[in-house]
This record gives C-alpha cells, structure tokens and sequence, in this order.
C-alpha cells in the first residue's frame, strides 16, 4: 500500500484546492494520519473509498477527540547591544499566545479487497462552541453510523449529512457532552466509605456540615476550612 | 412461645396466681378478660417442644400468619430481567448446577404483575434507572428487592462515571444486598435465603406489620426525569439520605 505520504500527494493533485497536511505519529507503529480540510471530506472519503488503487471500503472505527483552547508560552532571547561598547545585554522576552480549540473526528480506514489498511484521516472543527459542524461519511462508509452518533453524543460535532443524528447513549434531554475535557459531572457520589485522592477532595465538599456536630470528647481536630 | 408468669391468661375463667392481684378485685377483673393482642391460644400457648411432639404424631398446629409467610417464603418468583454481568450469575443460579428452583424461586416472571421479586442485577445507568423504578412500582405488594453486585449497591467500579446510578437504594428500597463483583450464584442463593427468613418472620398486624399490611408505607416511589445535567432528581430523599460522615480527628 502507499504510504501516508503518497496517498497525501496524490489526493493534492486530484483536489487542488483541498488542504491536506501529514501528521506523523512518532511512535513504534509510525501509524500517520491525513489531516483533511472539512469542506473536501465527503469528496476525499469517496475518492479513498473508489479509487482502484486503494479501494478502502471499510471504516473500522471512527472517534472523536478534543483538543481545548491552550496557552502557550513562548520565550525568545533578545541581545541589546550595549551602547558603551560592552557584552551585549539578554533578556528573555515571553510573549503568550492562545490557540484555538478543536474538536477532531478520526477516521480508521481499511480495503477488505485489496487486505491492507489501515489510512487515518482526520478532520477538525474551526473551534469548540459554535462551528463544530462536519461532513458526516455516513453516507460513504454506513459502519460510520452508530460511531458518528457516539461522537455527536459525547464530544457534540454535529455531522451534517448524517442520515438519523440522535444521542445514542445518553437521553435526550442531556445538555452537556461528557468526553469533552471540561465537562463538570454531577457531584453525586457524596459518600465514600474510604474516601482518597480526588475523591476526598470532592467528599470533603460533603464534609462540613457533620464535623460541626463531632463530638466533643473527639481530639482537637485541625479547624476545617469551610467547603468551597 | 411459652407463658410468662406475670403474663394474664388468655383463657377466660383461669384466675391469676399472683397473690396480689388476687386480692385485688379491680385487677382480678381485668385479668380475665381475653386482651386482643393476645394470638389464638393454639399457637401462642405452647412451646416450640411441645409443637414438635405433637407433629410428630401426625398433628400439625400453626398459625396463619406462619401458614401465610411459609406459603410466600417459598414461592418467590422474582422479575426476568439483567441489567449486566452479574446477570449472567443470576442466570447460572437458575441451571441445574445451582438449581434456584430448590427454594421455589426458578419461576422468573417475564411481567412486573407476576412478580413478588426484583433481583436488581447489574449496573444501573442514569438512562436505566427510570425504566428501573417504573418496572418496581408496576409489581405489586408484598415485593421484595435484591441488590445484586457492587454496581446495584453503590454504582461499584462505575462509581465515578458520570452515567452510573450509584445504587439502586437511591430510589427503591432494597431488603437484601449481596456484595461481590460478580456474586457468585451461591451468594446470590444465600441472599435468597436470608431473605426467605425476612419474609417468615413478617408480622400480619400490629405496628412492625409487613408493608403491605400498612396503609401509610408507599408501594410506589416517583420515577426520576431525565434532566439536563443529571437524573431529576438524583435521589429520593424519602428513601436514600447520604450517611452522614464524621471522621473524628481528620479532616
Ligand atoms: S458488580 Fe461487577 S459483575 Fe456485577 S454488574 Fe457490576 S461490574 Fe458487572
């Protein structure tokens, strides 16, 4: 099979105005991925899935992944020559940048014909709250149903082109989308017999009202701060 | 179940030896009338030596309510339905391996109508749990409830997920939980068992009667809404409260 590589410069020449980028895993299995512009998914899905070459016409498993907003923090060593003639002056200057979030939808792709596979592709959303839209490729690969479902369910792109987008294992009435990173679950495990680690943290917020009434032969306990 | 001496007779006509009240004319009086509390001489009056005597002579002397919880003790027929893992031990416990049908509880009933039992099998999801309580408020009284497995108790290794009910008790009374992950169907047999001598020692009337023997203990629990965040509401306060949590000494 072609490489990564060489399906990327192939699918460039048949859709010039796509934008496709490698993304190189550095692991052991060296599994590359085909970051695909969202505009030219379907046409690119359709392509893998017809072209002789590849035939790659089954979808083993679609997934989703969330990438939030993060800050990076750049340094940069800047010299000031000294006027007077000395050992130029460094300072380090940090300039803070944030980027955007996104949401991607991964694709594993594999030719039952021609027995090899698999081809990653991906495609990402411009951000995570209001432009989370994707070419569903339902329609291309129909093994994308269900998975594409789970992806709207638990990280919330919405596949436009998706022949039935409901939640698939939450209700419906469900407003948040819990595998995305800042997803805040119920606090409804209030009691732990053996509370530790995070787990105390959130069991301490539970704490406060029953260690007012501990009793007072109890020894000195450290004074608790109130829950937050 | 033998006499106490202060006890008053419960046969009319039989006087107190008790030298005090016997001179008591007041007290005399009172005590020859049959109080209403008192059981049916046949069975109150006779210790559990002389029953046996007499049963092996052929004479068998009972009770209603006895009659009435042995009847029920040993027809349980609980409500088909698993929820995950542990169902398939519940499953093992009907083969002929482990044979449930030795303690008359094989029948398991494909309609919450037919059923005295709910063996709660399994995780309980949020999206589970309504249909749950729904199903237990659709069995009629007298009903029982088995929490079977960690994830029935206390949502056990799904205890932090956000979908997992944490314990079935959040909603419904459960009368015996059976720890283990899975329990294996000897525990569940045990569980079986232990809550055949719940049922036995059941009272008809009086105030410790069995619930559905009193008007004011519910049947029917409310069935929580699926709300935006959360189950609405997440547990029943009428059922479940969160153990207070007193760690003297520490924080
Ligand atoms: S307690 Fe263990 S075996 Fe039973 S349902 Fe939960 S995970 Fe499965």
């Amino acid at each position: 099979m072609e490489t990564a590589g060489q399906i990327r410069d192939r699918l460039l020449a048949r859709f010039p105005g796509a934008t496709i980028s490698l993304l190189t895993n550095p692991g052991p299995a060296a599994e590359h991925s085909l970051l695909v512009d969202a505009a030219h998914g379907r046409a690119i899905a359709l392509f893998l899935r017809d072209d002789p070459a590849l035939q790659l016409d089954y979808c083993s498993n679609a997934t989703g992944v969330d990438s939030p907003e993060k800050e990076i923090v750049e340094t940069k060593k800047v010299s000031t020559p000294d006027p007077a003639g000395g050992p130029a002056k460094i300072t380090e200057e940090k300039t803070t940048r944030t980027e955007p979030g996104y949401i991607e939808a991964v694709y594993h792709l594999y030719s039952m014909a021609l027995r090899h596979g698999p081809v990653v592709i991906r495609m990402r959303t411009a951000n995570r709250s209001d432009q989370v839209t994707l070419p569903s490729l339902t329609p291309v690969w129909r093994s994308c149903d269900f998975q594409e479902r789970e992806i709207f369910d638990l990280y919330g792109i919405v596949f436009a082109g998706h022949p039935d987008l409901r939640r698939i294992l939450m209700w419906d009435e469900f407003k948040d989308h819990p595998m995305r990173k800042d997803y805040v679950e119920p606090d409804d495990y209030e009691w732990e017999p053996t509370p530790h680690n995070e787990v105390l943290d959130r069991a301490k917020t539970h704490f406060a009202a029953p260690a007012a009434s501990a009793p007072a032969n109890a020894p000195a306990a450290p004074s608790t701060p109130a829950a937050p | 179940m033998s006499e106490t001496p202060s006890s008053p007779s419960p046969l009319p006509g039989a006087f107190s030896r008790d030298a005090s009240r016997a001179t008591d004319p007041g007290l005399a009086a009172a005590s020859n009338r049959v109080p209403a509390h008192v059981p049916f001489p046949a069975a109150g009056n006779i210790s559990d030596a002389e029953r046996e005597d007499l049963r092996r002579h052929g004479i068998l002397l009972t009770s209603m309510e006895e009659l009435y919880n042995w009847g029920r003790s040993n027809s349980i027929w609980p409500l088909q339905f698993g929820l995950a893992c542990c169902a398939i031990e519940m499953i093992a416990a009907a083969t002929a391996r482990f044979d449930i049908a030795r303690f008359g509880a094989e029948i398991f009933r494909p309609s919450p109508r037919q059923a005295d039992l709910m063996i709660v099998s399994g995780t309980v999801t949020k999206k589970m749990a309504p249909q749950v309580v729904r199903l237990w408020n659709q069995m009629p009284e007298p009903k029982y409830c088995i929490a079977m497995g960690a994830c029935a108790i206390s949502g056990g290794p799904f205890k932090q997920g956000y979908n997992v009910l944490k314990g079935i008790d959040r909603f419904i009374p459960v009368d015996i939980y059976i720890p283990g992950c899975p329990p294996r169907p000897e525990a569940l047999l045990n569980g079986l068992i232990e809550l055949q001598k719940k049922i036995q020692a059941e009272k008809m009337s009086g105030p410790d009667a069995a619930r559905h023997f009193r008007a004011d203990a519910p049947s029917e629990h409310p069935i929580p809404d699926f709300g935006e965040h959360d189950l609405d509401p997440p547990h029943n306060p009428a059922v479940w409260q969160a153990p207070a949590i007193t760690r003297p000494g520490k924080v």
